[in-house]
């Protein structure tokens, strides 16, 4: 620790804040016991592996398309999921009007409500049995069962995600920018693009890569709406499962491994593209 | 800074108050627990009261049964990673196998008691909508084009193994065991699954709340579940050969030792056997071991469908190897 | 005028988006519940076994959302008013938790204090209980929920800067201070944001939770898995009657922010 202070005083000179030392030291205690122990038992699990045999696991055809299957639709939803994230947190912090409080109390419902049960609403109102699926249905869509479905139970959980980034950094935006270029004869679109948007992307982005990583894990809502059927609806979550059941942990954790990588790697990338925007709008 | 304390003491406060209520104390009253399967729920919470009372006659001992329910695969590897259960009552022996395997319960557990340890069997029937539209009456109807089957994957629910195994029985029979025709009767079985849902409770409601399909692959059990809720808009198709479910029973050893528990456990196992709890198992669409017991209820279940045994696929150790490990020919009936 | 109509095309989206997707799943739920009938409902939310699950969801939570918030702020201190190497590493490690699948997160738990696990010999020894007992479903809701609150409050104090900090520190304001008058402030609706989720989340997680707890009827079982029994029991109307509680529960907590946060934006404090 002490060596970790001293040689980032030596590259960026001495903190001028105090309370590095303590806040640093409880942040990576809690870190340590909560989260990279525990995750340093997956990797003593998936060891229990010959490369040979571990390689051959994660890239088994089944499991590729698994990977396919979570990764695409997680990243559409959360595409979905930002740009619905943005009107709805510019409209509950830009705009008044009835309704506007129940309106943002709403958003954090989903995580209140067990993954399943979601997953079992959800699907009882997009299958073509449903009150929404009914409509689509009568248009020859079919919603529950398929990619759709997967990718609105993964909208469902990860909304909350989004505009809870964004809307703080909106709150605290100062309206001076906004106005000064209204002023200017900047239009709505150009104001919102060139000034607001350059400020609220980082927030964006985090709430993007949240509820992409959230997408990629989610089980437990997703598994009813899929239809589950390899290589078409199959997502990776449940082929751990699969696993499991037949009492391989192993391989199991192995396919954990793969998936947490690539979800670390992700997030990481957001991290440091934010960070660097961070540096660019502050200076 | 003060507040940082008291809120770090709340903490601490917090935890230990949980750790100490994990441990709970030891009371006079002997606790077991059993750890089944789903949709055992009702007939164990009758026969956990029919037991208490015998035993308390019996042996002058207060004995309560904490229960527990969830997939069996699941549940089995709970008691594996150190759920405790004095005994388990699981949807297949295979599951049990599995806890022999880490050593938690004696090798041989399967001829400790009656009947290869299954008090109460059960088989697999189709559900069908009212009225029957597509007219299903037998395996090879679920082959047609244009019938739109539900059942779970036997891959990640062991109970739907039966399913699968059921199927195959009806196939070998058709085709006098000729295995590529065998195949292509399951492939296209198969092809007509529409949703392959992870357990058996997800299908059942993809079948019933959501409408999909025309025929549910259930356990027979389950299926009744199904129309007692929903009498008029079901009905249960026997087919003409199934196979014989055996839901598993035994005592863990390991835990029944630690904490002294052995007699009831094992008394608790034998009672399932007792006429009583018999005509309990018939009462909640199981189908009593006990011959006798079973004729009572020949107008509730259709005996005269042929049953094939685990044992014609020579054990779960082959079946498993031959359909359900991976690259097995389970998977092989999916392709990209 | 345009811009007029681009507000109400905007608020009317907003209102389209929330009740097809949030509206009327929740809304079904309790369609649902109360399908047999309010005596049916009564009975499956005040039964023994849902009123334990209760008491053990709070109990869970509550832990989640203290020690959450403890470590969220000092996280965000940390990385937002200070440089050092490898800041964008811890930043992602604490995102780790939502990259898991909850199922694998359980399994962590499991992999440790499990009869399978390498601290099994030790704990035993001492006869204390972690996984398959109430210890296990906290450590579960602990790591699941643990990024939410530095998660929510990083993005506001990153676009706050640290100047103010930095000035206040020059003038010579020990850390405590600067926190209290400065970064507090700024970061205030932000944490709110934070506790609420973190709460949201640790009520009704399922997935981690399932894996550790064994479901023992009225010893481990919280809301969320009762719902799992009762739905695996073919008792789909008390699910979702014990459902409609986390529901009733996360919409109170709603409410309480309301009051909090309008009562705190009239006084002019943002």
């Amino acid at each position: 620790m002490k060596e970790l202070i001293k040689k980032t005083k030596g590259k960026y000179g001495k903190k001028i804040i105090p309370g590095f030392g303590i806040s640093m030291g409880i942040t990576i205690s809690f870190l340590s016991l909560i989260v990279l122990i525990p995750m340093a038992s997956i990797i003593v699990n998936a060891s229990g592996l010959s490369f040979e045999e571990f390689i051959g696991i994660v890239t088994e055809k089944q499991v590729v398309s698994g990977y396919k299957v979570s990764f695409l639709c997680a990243f559409i939803a959360a595409l979905i999921n930002s740009g619905f994230g943005v009107i709805l947190a510019w409209v509950l912090v830009k705009y008044e009007f009835p309704g506007k409080r129940i309106l943002d109390g709403l958003i954090e419902l989903p995580f209140a409500l067990p993954t399943a049960v979601a997953g079992i609403t959800l699907t009882a109102l997009y299958s073509d049995k449903g009150w929404i699926g009914k409509i689509f249905a009568g248009a020859g869509i079919q919603i529950a069962y398929t990619k759709v479905g997967i990718i609105i139970a993964m909208v469902f959980i990860g909304i909350p995600f989004v505009v809870r980034a964004i809307q703080p950094v909106l709150e605290k935006l100062d309206t001076q920018y906004e106005e000064a270029a209204t002023m200017l004869g900047a239009s709505g679109s150009k104001t919102f693009l060139k000034v607001i948007l350059p400020e609220i992307f980082p927030a964006m982005l985090t709430g993007f890569g949240l509820a992409l990583a959230r997408g990629i894990g989610e089980y437990g809502s997703v598994v009813f709406i899929a239809g589950n059927i390899p290589y078409k609806t199959q997502i990776a979550p449940l082929l751990i499962m699969t696993k499991l059941e037949q009492y391989k942990y192993a391989d199991a954790t192995g396919i954990a491994l793969v998936m947490l990588i690539a979800s670390f790697l992700i997030l990481l990338i957001i991290n440091i593209v934010q960070s660097y925007m961070n540096k660019v709008t502050n200076n | 800074m003060n507040k940082r304390r008291l809120l770090s003491l709340g903490l601490t406060l917090v935890l230990s108050i949980g750790v100490l209520t994990g441990c709970g104390s030891k009371s006079e009253i002997i606790e077991i627990t059993n750890v089944s399967y789903d949709p055992t729920r009702e007939f164990y919470e009758a026969y956990n009261e029919e037991f208490k009372a015998y035993w308390k006659e019996k042996t002058d001992q207060e004995v309560t049964i904490v229960q527990s329910h969830g997939g069996s695969g699941k549940q089995a590897r709970s008691v594996i990673e150190g759920n405790e259960a004095d005994v388990v009552t699981l949807a297949l022996a295979q599951d049990i196998t599995a806890i022999e395997e880490a050593g938690l319960i004696e090798a041989g557990w399967i001829d400790e008691f009656e009947k290869n340890s299954s008090p109460y069997t059960s088989t697999i029937v189709f559900l069908v909508r009212s009225g029957n539209p597509k007219n299903i009456k037998d395996w090879d109807d679920l082959i047609k084009d244009g019938v739109e089957v539900i059942t779970p994957n036997p891959k990640s629910s062991g109970g739907a193994r039966w399913n699968f195994l059921a199927a195959w029985g009806f196939a070998d029979e058709l085709y006098g065991g000729a295995q590529d025709k065998i195949t292509e009767f399951i492939t296209k079985l198969y092809n007509n699954v529409i949703v392959l849902d992870s357990g058996a409770r997800g299908s059942t409601t993809t079948f019933v709340e959501n409408g999909q399909g025309d025929v549910l692959i259930a356990w027979e059990n389950e299926a009744y579940l199904s129309l007692k809720e929903h009498p008029d808009e079901y009905e249960i198709i026997t087919p003409s050969i199934s196979i014989l479910a055996e839901p598993s029973v035994a005592v863990v050893d390991e835990v029944t030792k630690k904490r002294d528990t052995a007699e009831v456990a094992s008394g608790y196992i034998s009672y399932l056997y007792s006429d009583a709890a018999q005509r309990l198992a018939g009462e909640n669409y199981y189908r009593p071991s006990n011959e006798e017991i079973l004729q009572e209820f020949s107008n509730v279940f259709d005996l005269n469908s042929r049953l094939i045994t685990i044992d014609d696929f020579g054990g779960w150790e082959e079946a498993s190897k031959e359909f359900f490990v991976d690259g097995a020919l389970f998977d092989q009936i999916y392709s990209e | 005028m345009k811009s007029k109509i681009t507000r109400i095309i905007l608020i009317t989206v907003s209102f389209i988006f929330i009740g097809g997707m949030l509206v009327l799943p929740l809304s079904s739920v309790i369609v649902y519940a109360l399908r047999d009938g309010i005596k049916a409902y009564k009975e499956a939310v005040f039964d023994e076994y849902t009123v334990k699950a209760l008491y053990l969801t709070i109990i869970a939570t509550m832990s989640a959302v203290a020690l959450n918030t403890l470590f969220g702020i000092f996280a965000a201190w940390t990385i937002t008013k200070f440089n050092f190497r490898g800041k964008q590493l811890l930043t992602t490690l604490i995102d780790i938790p939502f990259a898991i699948s909850p199922v694998i997160a359980g399994l962590l738990f499991i992999l440790i204090f499990g009869r399978v696990g390498w601290a099994y010999d030790f704990i035993e020894k001492y006869n204390i209980k972690i996984v398959f007992a109430i210890p296990g479903i906290i450590l579960a809701t602990i790591f699941v929920t643990f990024p939410f609150v530095s998660r929510e409050i990083i993005p506001v104090l990153n676009s706050q800067g640290k100047d103010e900090e930095e000035a206040a520190a020059l003038m010579g304001a020990d850390g405590f201070k600067i926190f209290r008058k400065i970064t507090l402030p700024h970061m205030k609706w932000a944490l709110l944001y934070g506790v609420i989720l973190c709460t949201a989340r640790a009520m009704g997680e399922f997935g981690a939770v399932s894996v550790l707890s064994g479901h023992l009827r009225g010893k481990t079982n919280t809301l969320p898995l009762h719902v799992e029994i009762l739905y695996n029991e073919f008792n789909l109307t008390s699910a979702f009657a014990v459902s409609s509680i986390l529901v009733i529960m996360a919409i109170i907590i709603l409410i309480l922010r309301n009051i909090v946060e309008y009562k705190g934006k009239k006084a002019g404090e943002l």
